[in-house]
């Protein structure tokens, strides 16, 4: 067929509520290509809104044979990567794409893409390793690889620096190096092999893809979750909260050489991980929560979480006061790495990224799921710096909120007694829906079909693909040093973001 | 100067593990024990066999195998088949060669104590001069970014591994281990190559986590080539979706002979090129 047959049109005449909302200031959330079961590959591009606290979805079926559409990024600069992604793996060319690069697949020309309309042809890659070309021209400048192994214990990443020598006008990240085909992996599967497979799309915000993958199993279903499991849920999130933002932390000490404070906050981060191994049999929180609930009850009583939690957080928020007292320190993070509040809008960006640069929205708050909705969330100061710093104030922010909220759901748990059951029975179901959560790097979205119980499609979306879009951006007035700060203060998962 | 009595206050709270054990592991469910004989009935085991994520578990008449090398420890065996599957405690379950990894060993193919000697011996004589100085060169070819986690929890005040003579290092030509996780992605088969080809000799790999061992729940696909084994050899694997840090440590300490553990090295295992 002849890929000019259909018009592709235009961004407006695709999504045109999508567009509107868009321009009154609703944030787009992502932008997915999806197939309906009858065939195979993509036949429907689904655009998904939040606006005043609602979830709005769009979709633009796609002709037979049609392998265009118009591009939205010229307009919204947040569907850039969305856009590169569905070229890559679906096939579909976004017509008027400001920089259709390669990003999760670069594949030499005349391979096909995997997920695309001509059928699921898993055939391997073979990646292309000669760099993008350079987008910054003039006397004096090259390019300066960081990665793909990078130096010291990383995620696999490659970033470009464009550079004359100190400053950093441009850079670009290349992520194509993890892709591992995680979508493909969904296909088939059971509701409950699901979870563990969203569980290891970004493995350090296990609870939160499990959370928002269940979300949507649980609203196709109509299945109400027992009210223990919703607060054993929160649990097990809030303390991935705090270990991701512990995280971030421990990096950014390491960065600054800051030996004493190193070990100091990587000691905490160890102890909040042995208390949800306790809690649940795993580090990470894997294998807990299950559509229709938790697979077990908490394996400490509600007394000896909250016991364990007062010393923790006592010794934590001590070291905080002293970390964040120490000007050698904050000198390394103050107007570092700067994404503008007006950037931070373009891309629309997610979780405390967004939250330090004037985009306060929190999913917890603006469209709470589960418990989330009972409990007393703390609103953090709104931040609007948009610096390493910013970033780091609203994390420390939101490890105080999440030791309050666990400490509430303990409570609340404690009240319960031993509820009649921890998960609610989910029949085979069939039908398409979506999930949220939010993750410590932001808001987790979980776009998931079923046929007859078995999973025909999942797109788990991470915060950490969203925000990476946006992350050249907080680069432009730093130099070579500020690197690891930046990187360290957007906190993104590079397996999120490649799938 | 606040942080220097902030440095002296909590004292030392250094694992004395491998000297002595470490009371964090009886803890932990590092691996699921498989009995000799199964002890439950011929649906219980179907059960346990369909409820698999990972097809881990092989059943064969009266035998039954669980391989460690898919197994993600999601538990579902242990609540259905409770009379052969059993999470057990402690991490010391890295082996020298993938074989081990599936327990238990079927009659006759236990290895032989000449066997285990003769192993034990040959990698031993390959990482004799590592033993005091070991250092690491971690590279992820694609894991779910947890394994990270583990792994660099190994430089905190817990684990501190300099205590025992290793150490991380940026370039691989200084590098004597090679530690890998993730299910070896296509676009960092390539990179991983080149890593392990410009490392000096003698060098030994560690494969951690089931995702390098086989690829885990990911398996093997357009983009994962299921497990690095494929990619370069193996020498030791650390079970685990992800490996504890004491697992890791275990293994690591395995590779360059300083712990004894159940060496086998079948020559299949060993070079894992001609293997596949």
């Amino acid at each position: 067929l002849n890929e000019d047959v259909v018009s592709e049109g235009t961004a407006t005449t695709m999504f045109p509520d999508t567009m509107r909302r868009v321009r009154h200031g609703a944030r787009l959330c992502g932008l997915f290509a999806l197939g309906d079961g009858s065939a195979s590959g993509a036949t429907r591009l689904v655009a998904v809104v939040s606006d005043d606290g609602t979830l709005w979805s769009e979709e633009a079926a796609l002709a037979r044979g049609q392998r265009r559409f118009a591009s939205l990024a010229a307009e919204v600069p947040a569907a850039a990567w969305y856009e590169r992604r569905i070229h890559d793996l679906f096939g579909l060319r976004p017509v008027g794409h400001p920089q259709l690069d390669p990003l999760v697949l670069p594949l030499r020309r005349g391979v096909h893409a995997p997920l695309g309309p001509d059928g699921h042809a898993e055939q391997p890659l073979d990646p292309d390793p000669t760099p993008l070309r350079a987008h910054v021209h003039g006397e004096g400048v090259f390019t300066i690889p960081y990665g793909p192994v990078r130096s010291g214990v990383f995620e696999t990443v490659e970033y470009l620096v464009e550079t004359a020598g100190e400053d950093i006008p441009h850079l670009r990240a290349r992520i194509y190096y993890k892709h591992r085909g995680v979508e493909a992996a969904f296909e088939g599967r059971t509701v409950a092999d699901g979870v563990l497979l969203a569980e290891r799309v970004e493995g350090v915000a296990s609870v939160a893809h499990a959370l928002a993958f269940c979300g949507a199993v649980e609203v196709l279903g109509g299945i109400d979750v027992p009210a223990g499991a919703q607060l054993a849920r929160v649990v097990h999130a809030e303390l991935e909260r705090i270990a991701n933002h512990l995280d971030t932390v421990v990096r950014h000490t390491e960065a600054a050489g800051q030996a004493v404070a190193y070990a100091a906050f990587s000691h905490h981060k160890e102890r909040v991980q042995r208390l949800r191994g306790r809690l649940c049999g795993n580090r990470f929180g894997r294998g807990v929560v299950v559509p229709g609930g938790v697979a077990r009850p908490l394996r400490l009583a509600p007394s000896e979480v909250l016991s364990a939690l007062g010393k923790l957080q006592h010794d934590v928020e001590d070291d905080f006061r002293r970390l964040m007292g120490t000007p050698s320190f904050l000198d390394r993070l103050r107007r570092t790495g700067i994404l503008s509040n007006d950037d931070a809008r373009r891309f629309a960006a997610l979780g405390p990224v967004g939250r330090a640069s004037g985009a306060h929205e929190d999913v917890r708050r603006s469209r709470p799921y589960g418990a989330y909705e009972r409990l007393g969330n703390p609103v953090g100061t709104p931040e609007s710096d948009g610096d390493a710093l910013a970033r780091q104030r609203v994390r420390i922010e939101e490890i105080e909120g999440s030791f309050h909220l666990v400490r509430q759901a303990a409570d609340m748990l404690d009240e319960l007694g031993e509820p009649a059951r921890w998960r609610s029975p989910v029949p085979p179901l069939t039908g398409e829906a979506i999930g949220w959560a939010e993750a410590p790097q932001g808001e987790v979205l979980s776009l998931v079909r079923l046929e007859e119980g078995r999973l025909a499609q999942v797109a788990q979306r991470s915060a950490s693909f969203h925000n990476l879009a946006a992350y050249p951006a907080a680069f432009g007035k730093d130099i070579l040093t500020d690197v690891a700060f930046i990187e360290a203060s957007f906190g993104l998962s590079i397996a999120g973001a490649a799938g | 100067m606040a942080w220097v009595p902030r440095g002296l206050r909590d004292g030392i709270v250094t694992t004395s593990y491998p000297r002595r054990p470490d009371g964090y592991g009886p803890g932990f469910v590092g691996s699921v024990a498989v009995s000799q004989v199964p002890g439950d009935p011929p649906d219980a085991l179907a059960d346990a066999v369909t409820a698999c994520p990972t097809a881990a578990i092989v059943v064969s008449g009266n035998v039954v195998q669980l391989d460690r090398g898919r197994c993600i420890l999601c538990g579902r065996c242990s609540e259905l088949a409770p009379g052969t599957f059993r999470p057990d405690p402690g991490f010391e379950t890295a082996t020298v060669g993938r074989r081990p990894l599936v327990v238990p060993a079927r009659a006759g193919e236990e290895p032989d104590d000449a066997t285990l000697a003769a192993a034990r011996a040959a990698l031993g004589r390959r990482v004799r001069a590592l033993r005091r100085s070991v250092h690491v060169r971690h590279v992820d070819a694609g894991s779910d970014g947890s394994d990270e986690w583990e792994v660099s929890a190994l430089t905190n005040p817990v684990y501190d591994v300099q205590r025992l003579g290793v150490f991380f290092t940026a370039s691989p030509k200084h590098a004597d281990l090679l530690l890998v996780t993730g299910v070896g992605s296509i676009g960092m088969t390539g990179p991983l190559e080149q890593v392990y080809d410009v490392m000096p000799h003698p060098k030994v790999v560690v494969g951690a986590g089931v995702e390098a061992v086989t690829g885990g729940m990911i398996g093997r696909r357009y983009a994962s080539s299921g497990g690095v084994t494929g990619v370069i050899p193996v020498d030791v694997f650390v079970p685990g979706s992800p490996p504890s840090p004491f697992g890791l440590l275990y293994g690591i300490l395995l590779a360059i002979g300083v712990l004894a553990g159940p060496v086998v090295i079948g020559a299949e295992a060993n070079d894992a090129r001609t293997a596949r």
